[in-house]
């Protein structure tokens, strides 16, 4: 039990939680503006496996970080423009829309990479780490928080431009329109049809992100099933911050801490068992459920199809 | 001659016009070549039954249907309103029956909402020109309430005013009268007379015949998808409100007559020593938060006696009826039916008893809107013999009975399998009605048994409800409509604030006591 609480203990730790976090908060985010607009975005595993996947073929055969990231978000809109079309433009049951493109990708994914890459698991180069100024000298907090890859920054700078756009803007209303009272927002001259669907696409595309993150910069491999429910807990997380992107920040990071308490007990030689620890996350979800999720008032129209002038 | 020319000659130009316009869906035809012109300066009333085909139209002229056949001319061209964006831009305004605000957004927001996306929404404009719509028609709203905290007359204004601020010509108004109070009424009257001075043109839908009297302009009448006849302006003038009224009755009914919810009551006595049927003593409920509670409520009810409770909605006539029906839980009192004690007893054991209870929330606890017409004339009894045998289900036996409940309560239903929620309100009423006087029934509580109805259905309702009474039945009636309960009961007792305030003999000078008791003078 020794090193448990000391300095380089505690800022892998949190070094790993912010890196464990970040896919789920790029998921969160995403999946908190498709629920905002009303669709239940039940595919965004699928979203985020098939990014990790051609997030990490793009890095690998360029050579580029940069050019993964892009390729991994344009995997996810494009996951997200079938979902569009089947669950929002055709109204098909979004549920089983999603559960279907999970399992698909998942499977696709796997037997993709077995294809490529038979047995073997290359791996990328580590990724480049950008430290802030003055920031990143602090103790502890220094190398834990302020030396993570750019990527990382992003996503956080994303919590804030997301309140701006849900508080400030003309699209933040109509899409809350669309998710509360889509036939208000259609009598008023929006397409709810349109806005839906560009929600939906930024799900997709932030998805995909989180997957190639999690791929290129947090395991530096991609393996299949390697998203192992990050899609799933981000939409946990949509649904325990109500449309507040900032509990998807706190809850992201919560989660991280858990997942990467995994790493960091065995690091420190405490003996117990991995399964164990590995269940954590999934506990916290149902503690932070009970305590959080009894009340929360999602929007009126989730998971409904819009028609025009059906009653 | 069409009708465009037809109005070129009386100087008015029209802003929209319909010509020969038929709209079908599966198995109906909502609208049959329906001629209409809408002038500018005008309040066009459309007066029709439920099902006459009204909110058809109205969904033709807002972009949200398409007509099946016939035009639609706007400023004389020949125009196909394609969506709500196209009919927003041709200047056409609707404010629907069913609220279309956002109620987690504020007021200021809704009326923001439908701005180009990648714009900035332009608050201080939006301030500035509510501050002068609101000057000049004498319409005050609070821009940064929160929808779901305003009243229903308050969220009618702001979607009024979402109309002007889009610089409509036309403005529509769907049903906007059900909702409202009868002060809220008259103010809607008002505004509508300053906005057509101001050049608007207004279509008013509703189907209740003073309304169309007192604010119309110019009157068309729809009945089963066919407009059946117009009142121009010239006749309008001409005739007084009892003329207007009969004329429209006419072309309704195809039969004179004076205001037909009018209808002379036989007085009964009843005699002092009857036994009372339903004895209700010192009933009480706590008070919460959102609703009254009840002090104290004690009446009796005699075999075929009609107990009207009047009051202002809201002062716990839903509470009183719920605590009967056992639905809610009472602090203190007594029920008793026919002499039984029904004290403690739950809402399936006072059913039994023979006590019953028909909502005033026909769809939300009234009818299970998927389920068929059939089942949910059982709803009631799922579980009991003869309809269900061992948990289960007597499709043969339910079929059987339903069809005949479906004749004899005159149901308008395209078969015994529809969906009950895709019926109108006047329909899914007649079949609330048949489940509560099945087998057994003593006392029947009506909680605002003609709510929304048309006149037919109401005055088919209010028929069944004395037929209950004269059957030797005690029957409850709460209602908020004053001159229903002074045609049909024998007594009326008045509720304010939880309590019963007095209780009149239905005779003579009975209306005035009760308006007196209403609004907190002695009788």
């Amino acid at each position: 039990m020794t090193g448990l609480f000391d300095e380089v203990f505690l800022a892998a730790l949190l070094f790993g939680a912010v890196t464990a976090a970040v896919p789920l908060l790029l998921a969160g985010l995403g999946e908190q503006m498709s629920e905002k607009a009303g669709v239940l975005n039940i595919g965004i595993e699928g979203m985020m496996i098939l990014g990790a996947y051609l997030g990490f073929l793009g890095a690998y055969y360029s050579g580029s970080l940069w050019l993964g990231f892009l390729a991994g978000a344009l995997g996810g809109m494009a996951v997200a423009a079938v979902m569009a079309l089947l669950c929002v433009r055709l109204g098909l049951n979004q549920i089983v829309i999603g559960i279907a493109l999970t399992l698909g990708l998942e499977g696709l994914t796997a037997l993709l990479h077995h294809f490529q890459f038979s047995r073997s698991y290359p791996r990328l180069p580590a990724a480049d780490k950008t430290a802030i100024p003055l920031l990143a000298d602090i103790p502890v907090l220094g190398p834990a928080l302020f030396q993570h890859h750019l990527v990382v920054y992003f996503a956080v700078a994303l919590v804030f431009v997301m309140i701006y756009i849900y508080r400030r803007t003309q699209l933040g209303l109509n899409l809350q329109a669309a998710g509360d009272k889509p036939a208000a927002l259609d009598v008023a001259g929006i397409d709810v049809i349109r806005t839906r669907t560009i929600a939906v696409l930024t799900t997709g595309a932030l998805a995909g992100l989180g997957g190639a993150y999690l791929a290129n910069v947090g395991a530096g491999i991609f393996i299949p099933f390697i998203t192992n429910g990050a899609g799933f807990l981000g939409i946990v997380l949509a649904m325990l911050a109500r449309g507040r992107p900032l509990w998807v920040l706190f809850g992201a990071l919560l989660f991280g801490v858990c997942l990467s308490l995994t790493t960091a007990m065995q690091v420190a030689g405490i003996n117990m068992p991995t399964d164990i620890i590995q269940m954590l996350p999934f506990l916290a979800v149902m503690i932070m459920l009970v305590l959080f999720g009894r009340k929360a008032s999602l929007p009126a129209a989730l998971g409904m199809p819009y028609e025009r002038g059906a009653r | 001659m069409t009708s465009s020319s037809l109005s070129a000659a009386n100087g008015k130009p029209d802003i929209v016009t319909l010509e020969r316009v038929t709209k079908r869906f599966p198995g109906i035809v909502a609208n049959n070549s329906v001629d209409l012109s809408i002038r500018a300066g005008e309040v066009h009333v459309l007066l029709g039954e439920n099902g006459a085909g009204k909110s058809t139209l109205i969904g033709m002229l807002s972009g949200l249907q398409q007509p099946s056949e016939g035009r639609i001319l706007v400023d004389g061209v020949p125009t196909a309103i394609a969506s709500p964006r196209h009919a927003l831009a041709l200047g056409i305004g609707t404010v629907f029956q069913h609220m279309m605000l956002v109620p987690t957004l504020t007021v200021a927001e809704n009326l923001l909402v439908g701005g180009p996306w990648w714009q900035r929404p332009k608050a201080e404009e939006l301030e500035a020109r509510v501050a002068e719509i609101s000057r000049t028609l004498g319409i005050g709203v609070n821009l940064h309430a929160k929808v779901s905290e305003l009243s229903l007359g308050e969220q009618q204004q702001v979607e009024i005013l979402r109309a002007l601020l889009r610089n409509s010509r036309l403005l529509i108004l769907d049903e906007s009268t059900s909702m409202l109070t009868p002060k809220g009424i008259d103010d809607l009257g008002a505004l509508m007379r300053r906005l057509v001075e101001q050049g608007l043109a207004i279509v008013f839908i509703t189907h209740k015949l003073k309304e169309a009297a007192g604010f119309g302009d110019r009157i068309s009448v729809l009945k089963l998808g066919r407009k059946v006849g117009e009142i121009t302006p010239e006749r309008l003038r001409a005739l007084s409100e009892d003329e207007i009224i009969a004329q429209i009755v006419e072309l309704m009914f195809g039969k004179k007559e004076s205001d037909p919810e009018e209808q002379a009551r036989v007085a009964r006595a009843f005699s002092a020593e009857t036994t009372p049927l339903l004895q209700v003593r010192d009933l009480a409920v706590p008070a919460t938060a959102t609703a009254p509670g009840l002090a104290s409520i004690s009446f009796d009810i005699r075999p075929g006696e009609l107990l009207g409770i009047a009051g202002i909605d809201g002062n716990g006539q839903k509470q009183l009826a719920e605590a009967l029906a056992g639905q809610l839980e009472t602090s203190g009192g007594s029920v008793r039916l026919a002499g039984e004690n029904l004290d403690g007893l739950g809402v399936g054991s006072r059913r039994e008893k023979g006590l019953r209870y028909l909502t005033d929330d026909r769809l939300g606890e009234g009818t299970v809107g998927t389920f068929p017409v059939s089942i949910n004339f059982f709803l009631k009894q799922i579980g009991t013999s003869p309809f269900w045998r061992k948990g289960v289900e007597q499709r043969q036996e339910i079929d059987r009975r339903a069809g005949e409940l479906v004749r004899e309560y005159d149901v308008r239903t395209p078969s015994i399998k529809t969906p009950i929620g895709r019926l109108s309100g006047g329909n899914i009423q007649k079949i609330l009605i048949a489940r509560e006087l099945a087998e057994g029934v003593k006392a029947v509580i009506f909680n605002k048994p003609t709510y929304g109805l048309d006149l037919a259905n109401t005055l088919a309702t209010r028929q069944r409800v004395r037929d209950v009474a004269a059957s030797g039945m005690a029957v409850l009636l709460i209602s908020t409509d004053l001159e229903e309960l002074l045609s049909m009961c024998d007594r009326i007792a008045v509720m304010s604030g939880g309590a019963l305030v007095g209780t009149v003999e239905n005779s003579g000078d009975a209306r005035t006591k009760v308006g007196r008791l209403m609004i907190g003078l002695a009788a």
